[in-house]
């Protein structure tokens, strides 16, 4: 017989990452959060000095204005439109696998610096998309020097990305059992009653999954900003990741970017323990009551 | 695109009446009729990248079209030689002395303590489980300027270890997480076969376990080429010499220097970034899906 602790032995590498990458890190950007570290000198205790100053910090509130409405607005468009797409393709449709396949390029390409850098050139001012607006005879739109355009731009490119959403939906839908729709058919019910009360409620968990998945990602949207906007303009697409990122490595304000950091944090924890809670009220799970 | 067999066909449909019939032909041909166009919506920019990175400089910003009216090379001559000492050549190099051991550290770290989850119990399972998923959730954003506090102390910025480092030590808890998964749908029966005959739980891993996990650790494999081909953060964070950056960094790098005039070197240069992980990509599809499917994904 096995020593019982020989489970243990095998995820020796997992506990020691856990430890040493992420839960220190953890605690230690939490401490950071309380100090003036500069990188040079040792950390000085300044107690709540950091978020005193982020709360008359109009960069800061800017920056957090910016971010919550990149992800409202991000967040339900791309899981709507993954969601349309995947309920189209499971249509018992032909080529399904072609079109789930272009579908999914995006997201494999999305995250990629090449992809931001083609995002500046096709909605420059004489970019692609312009042209395209001119000669459906449309007025062309400046897409990035305007505050709202330009966070919406930076929103299309994420929602572009939709693909990996949709292909868990799309293997979610494919799970649904088929003699439900034919159950509810005999009884008389439309295709879209069959779509609101049979599948919706039997995917609950899919769309779930989804949206923590793209929150916390939505939330820590980088490059698109860094490369495309670069913040602007009047620091309309300055994410918090942004800010941070220049408070840590341009100004090594190491505490002060650990309080942004740990408000960013807060902010997803809050949103994803209203997600878990309302979860109970809306994401149906079959016949199992514990998950 | 192998996937045509998909059942057209499924249900065998009672005698349909030709008003129906017409109806289902109008639904299928809107169908695929708006699946089309949104599919080509979307792809349009990748095509016309390619297209573009040929052209002049004039041209790029005078036409639509896919097919350049004057084709050149320029753009991949003098994009390859970039402004720095170094070729693209040099960048892409880098990009690959990154992906390799970060791969293969994945793997063998995520299956190691994947068969820990899914083929022991030992005390603390439960809570340790939790930690996983935890982590999966956890915005690295929190726990970055420690890490970099950590590897600035151990003398590693600028080079490699910090992103080779936490890969061997399961650094992306999805990977685990998909693994475990796979491992709970394959039975049992053969582990325990080679039990009875003496192995022990180390040879059942290598030569029953991984044997069977070959296909998600492909998946693994692609899925951490992909996201270390477009990591731009990290990169940007840990490395300052222009002679080891990645093409990520590079590519940024090019943008800060040439975009005023030189537009057809970026574009040709982002074709070139995105060429490895494309051609990845259809040659192995299905792992790709396999893997979102399985173990739902990010990205």
């Amino acid at each position: 017989m096995e020593s019982r602790f020989l489970g243990l032995a095998y995820l020796a590498p997992y506990l020691i990452g856990l430890l040493i990458f992420t839960a220190i890190p953890f605690l230690g950007s939490l401490y950071l959060s309380f100090t003036d570290y500069n990188l040079i000198q040792s950390p000085v205790w300044t107690g709540l000095d950091n978020f005193r100053e982020l709360m008359n910090d109009r960069t800061f509130m800017k920056s957090l204005r910016v971010t919550l409405l990149y992800v409202f607005l991000t967040v339900p468009l791309k899981l709507a439109f993954a969601l349309f797409i995947a309920v189209i393709l499971n249509y018992r449709l032909r080529a399904i696998g072609f079109f789930r396949t272009a579908y999914y390029v995006p997201s494999i390409l999305g995250g990629s610096i090449a992809v931001a850098v083609l995002w500046r050139y096709i909605f420059a001012d004489a970019g692609l998309v312009n042209m395209v607006l001119a000669g459906l005879g449309l007025e062309p739109i400046n897409w990035f020097g305007d505050p709202v355009n330009a966070l919406f731009t930076l929103s299309l490119l994420r929602t572009w990305q939709f693909g990996s959403a949709m292909v868990i939906f799309l293997a979610a839908l494919q799970a649904v059992d088929k003699s439900l729709y034919e159950a509810a058919a005999i009884d008389g019910a439309s295709k879209w009653h069959s779509f609101v009360h049979i599948t919706l409620p039997l995917i609950t968990p899919v769309i779930f999954f989804n949206l923590i998945m793209q929150m916390v990602q939505a939330f820590q949207e980088f490059n698109g900003p860094y490369v495309i906007t670069g913040g602007g303009p009047l620091k309309s697409t300055y994410l918090l990741p942004l800010y941070i990122y220049d408070e840590a490595f341009k100004n090594f304000n190491m505490g002060y970017a650990s309080a942004i950091a740990w408000v960013l944090f807060l902010i997803i924890m809050a949103l994803t323990v209203v997600a878990f809670w309302s979860s109970k009220k809306w994401v149906y799970y079959a016949g199992d009551k514990r998950s | 695109m192998t996937d045509l067999a998909t059942p057209a066909i499924a249900n065998p449909v009672p005698a349909m009446s030709s008003e129906e019939l017409r109806a289902a032909r109008l639904s299928a041909f809107v169908r695929y009729s708006l699946l089309t166009i949104v599919g080509l919506i979307m792809l349009y920019p990748l095509i016309w990248l390619i297209g573009a990175s040929f052209k002049t400089n004039s041209e790029i910003f005078g036409s639509i079209g896919f097919i350049p009216q004057d084709p050149t090379l320029d753009g991949y001559r003098k994009g390859w030689e970039t402004s720095t000492p170094y070729t693209f050549g040099r960048f892409f190099w880098n990009t690959f002395l990154i992906i390799l051991p970060k791969t293969i550290f994945t793997a063998i770290s995520c299956a190691l303590v994947a068969y820990g989850f899914a083929r022991f119990e030992f005390p603390g399972k439960k809570i340790l489980f939790a930690s996983l998923i935890a982590t999966l959730l956890l915005p690295n954003v929190v726990t970055r300027i420690p890490q970099y506090i950590l590897f600035r102390d151990l003398g590693w910025l600028d080079t490699y270890l910090p992103l080779w480092v936490p890969s061997a030590f399961a650094g992306d808890a999805f990977f685990v997480f998909m693994l475990v998964q796979f491992l709970r749908a394959i039975p049992r029966d053969m582990e325990e076969a080679a039990r009875v005959d003496g192995a022990n739980s180390l040879q059942t891993l290598l030569y029953i376990v991984v044997p069977m996990l070959t296909p998600a650790l492909i998946s693994v494999a692609l899925f951490q080429f992909m996201w270390t081909m477009n990591d731009f953060l990290g990169p940007l964070i840990y490395l300052s010499s222009v002679e080891s950056f990645p093409v990520s960094l590079a590519l940024k790098l090019s943008i800060d220097t040439t975009e005023a005039f030189d537009w057809n070197r970026i574009l040709a240069m982002s074709v070139l970034a995105l060429l490895p992980a494309l051609i990845v990509f259809f040659m192995a599809q299905k792992y790709f899906i396999e893997g979102i499917s399985a173990g739902g994904v990010k990205g």
